[in-house]
């Protein structure tokens, strides 16, 4: 097969102050492509996009551009624009000249910069507003006002670094949408990086998701959801019920003290597994009709389903529901065998375990630290 | 208790600006006296047009003023931009202290080192005289250096480190990225950095006492005067001075205020 690889990074290590933030990462980009970089704070995405940009310097290992190695290269000599986080537009400069930036420095004529940054405005939806003080716009606009200064210079590749982390939700799924409209137009590879999952299956064509400065996987939004390759991955990309389990034949797993089939095989016989059920696959049954039986520990009501906790011999699961429970009741759990996904041992394994501790609050208290680490 | 804190402060405003009220008034006075207000006259700003003395000290002292501004506002951004890409957080405040013990230290102290420093390369040079224009300007450089470092450097704190890998990204080489990106931004924080450059060097006495050899500047000419005699053309000098100052004041204000509400809106 004939891959086009626009970027490519080879075996890079990169420390800060002795800490290892990337650990021998390898990662082919396609061209034309959507991209995104999915992870915790700290697990070295946004380092990855900036060894690409160029504002960092790898310890180890090469990256290639268009097959060529631009390791030393400096940032300003390179096909690649970034979108920053904090957009970093330049306030002394008004929209039009916040446009124009690059195509000065590119020493454009006069009416060819007007001509692109007509065109640039046009494809944000800000055209008029060509004399406006940045510092004047909405989050929003001025979002769209880096994106127009990042492609105007037309480059091969776009990297976006949490772009959207600081819009509000309504203007963050309007202003996804946007981008990937934009990337169609355009026809360029976007490289975007954030630790939001919902945002990362909405719009990539392909997620790379990293954990501890390693790659855990890559795939499409599909592959990584229903095939997570691990527990991180599995509990990071959605939520999941994740349990010990033995994979005693091809297409025969056991967990929870029952036999499930399954559609997973090429283990070794009575191999000791990760088994990952999704909350959303696994049906309420009347007790003695289920594969499994437990009690209803909590119920919350999230609109358009259920959120219920079943206490089955001690392990707390998920699951989400359209019918009604009570507090108490005796539920038995149905689980088709292709909604069963089986995972080999990794280091993550043991580490998410079921829902006992679970709590919204602390979810929303953990999603807030990380924003401020950013 | 509202009058009490009215009085008070027109008390001190009294007590600050009553001898440069009474300089101001007699140097309108027709007469040469101290103590008797005869008539308004311009007679003692007349008499400065033709005080050879003092107007040479006067273009000197300028002279040094701008060239010392100018050159310190220059470095001291440079060093500015150069200690905080300091890697080493020891080094980084090695430096700053280092910059910020001539602020602290007593003139006096500066003055008689530097004049020991020139004295000692004049003669390691076998200059005939080693003090001078040169010498009386390094000392002003020197002695701004520290105060254009602290007004530049909040200000280049302040100013988003991406702005700048902003310009590189565009295109800017590092030095473009500088001019095009950062320095906008930190403009206010030069420009006071200059003006309170300016202002020390116009107003110094002791370091330029130490260092100046024949080339005397201003407040030296007048300090030599009152070993004989004060003439009144000193407080028409004094008096256009202060208003100079004066207004290099507001307007160093203005700057601040402006950049500030800039921040505010910001936020």
């Amino acid at each position: 097969m004939l891959k086009n690889n626009i970027v490519e990074l080879k075996n890079i290590s990169v420390s800060f102050d002795s800490e290892k933030v990337l650990d021998n990462l390898s990662l082919e980009i396609q061209d034309k492509e959507f991209i995104t970089l999915l992870g915790p704070s700290g697990c070295g995405k946004t380092t990855t996009l900036r060894i690409i940009a160029g504002f960092v310097e790898p310890d180890q290992g090469d990256v290639l551009f268009e097959g060529k190695k631009i390791n030393g290269i400096p940032a300003y000599k390179r096909q690649v624009n970034t979108i920053f986080q904090r957009y970093a537009l330049f306030p002394h400069l008004n929209v039009y000249e916040n446009i124009a930036f690059g195509l000065r420095i590119k020493k454009l004529k006069e009416n060819e910069i007007s001509l692109k940054v007509k065109e640039m405005l046009e494809l944000v939806n800000l055209t008029g507003l060509e004399k406006r003080r940045v510092d004047t716009l909405s989050g929003g606009q001025q979002q769209r006002v880096a994106i127009a200064r990042a492609i105007a210079n037309h480059p091969k590749v776009l990297l976006l670094d949490e772009p959207l982390a600081a819009l509000d939700l309504k203007l963050r799924k309007d202003m996804q949408t946007e981008l990937k409209k934009i990337q169609q137009k355009l026809g360029i590879t976007f490289i975007f990086v954030t630790h939001d999952q919902e945002e990362a299956l909405a719009i990539s064509d392909k997620v790379v998701v990293m954990d501890s400065g390693k790659i855990q996987q890559v795939g499409t939004p599909q592959d990584i959801y229903n095939e997570p390759k691990n527990a991180f991955v599995a509990d990071f990309i959605g939520e999941s019920n994740i349990l010990d389990g033995i994979m005693l034949d091809d297409y025969l797993a056991e967990f929870s003290g029952a036999k499930f089939k399954c559609l997973d095989k090429g283990f070794e016989k009575n191999e000791s597994v990760d088994i990952v059920v999704r909350p959303e696959d696994v049906d309420i049954v009347e007790p003695e009709k289920g594969m499994l039986q437990g009690v209803v520990t909590s119920i919350k009501f999230l609109g358009v389903h259920y959120e219920i906790i079943v206490d089955i011999g001690g392990f707390k699961w998920m699951i989400q529901t359209t019918d009604g429970q009570n507090v108490g009741d005796k539920v038995g759990l149905f689980i088709e065998p292709d909604a069963i996904h089986v995972m080999k041992k990794s280091e993550y394994s043991g580490k998410y375990g079921d829902y006992s501790s679970y709590s919204e609050e602390i979810e929303h208290l953990s999603d807030i630290i990380e924003e401020d680490e950013n | 208790m509202k009058i009490f804190s009215k009085i008070y402060i027109a008390l001190i405003l009294l007590f600050l600006y009553a001898p440069i009220a009474v300089m101001v008034l007699f140097s309108f006075n027709s007469s040469g006296s101290v103590w008797v207000f005869e008539n308004f006259s311009l007679d003692w700003y007349k008499e400065l047009l033709f005080n050879t003395s003092m107007l040479n000290a006067l273009k000197h002292t300028i002279i040094i003023a701008v060239l010392s501004a100018i050159i310190s506002t220059v470095v001291g951004t440079a060093a500015s931009v150069g200690i905080l890409a300091l890697r080493k957080k020891v080094t980084k405040s090695l430096v700053m202290s280092a910059t910020n013990i001539p602020l602290m230290n007593a003139d006096i102290v500066t003055g008689i080192s530097l004049m020991l420093l020139f004295v000692f390369f004049g003669k390691l040079l076998g200059l005939h005289e080693s003090l001078g224009f040169i010498t009386v300007l390094v000392a002003h450089i020197t002695f701004n250096l520290p105060y254009v470092i602290l007004s530049v450097m909040p200000k280049l704190k302040q100013t988003d480190s991406s702005l700048s890998e902003a310009a590189l990204d565009l295109g800017c080489t590092p030095l473009q990225a500088f001019f095009k990106a950062v320095l906008p931004s930190i403009s206010s924080g030069i420009f006071s950095g200059f003006i309170m450059a300016f202002t020390l060097s116009l107003d110094d006495f002791v370091i330029s006492y130490f260092t100046c050899g024949h080339y005397q500047t201003l407040p030296i000419v007048i300090y030599n005067m009152t070993k004989k005699t004060v003439t009144p053309d000193a407080y028409a000098l004094s008096t256009i001075i202060f208003v100079v100052i004066f207004v290099l004041l507001i307007l160093y204000n203005t700057v601040q205020n402006k950049s500030s509400v800039k921040e505010a809106a910001k936020i």
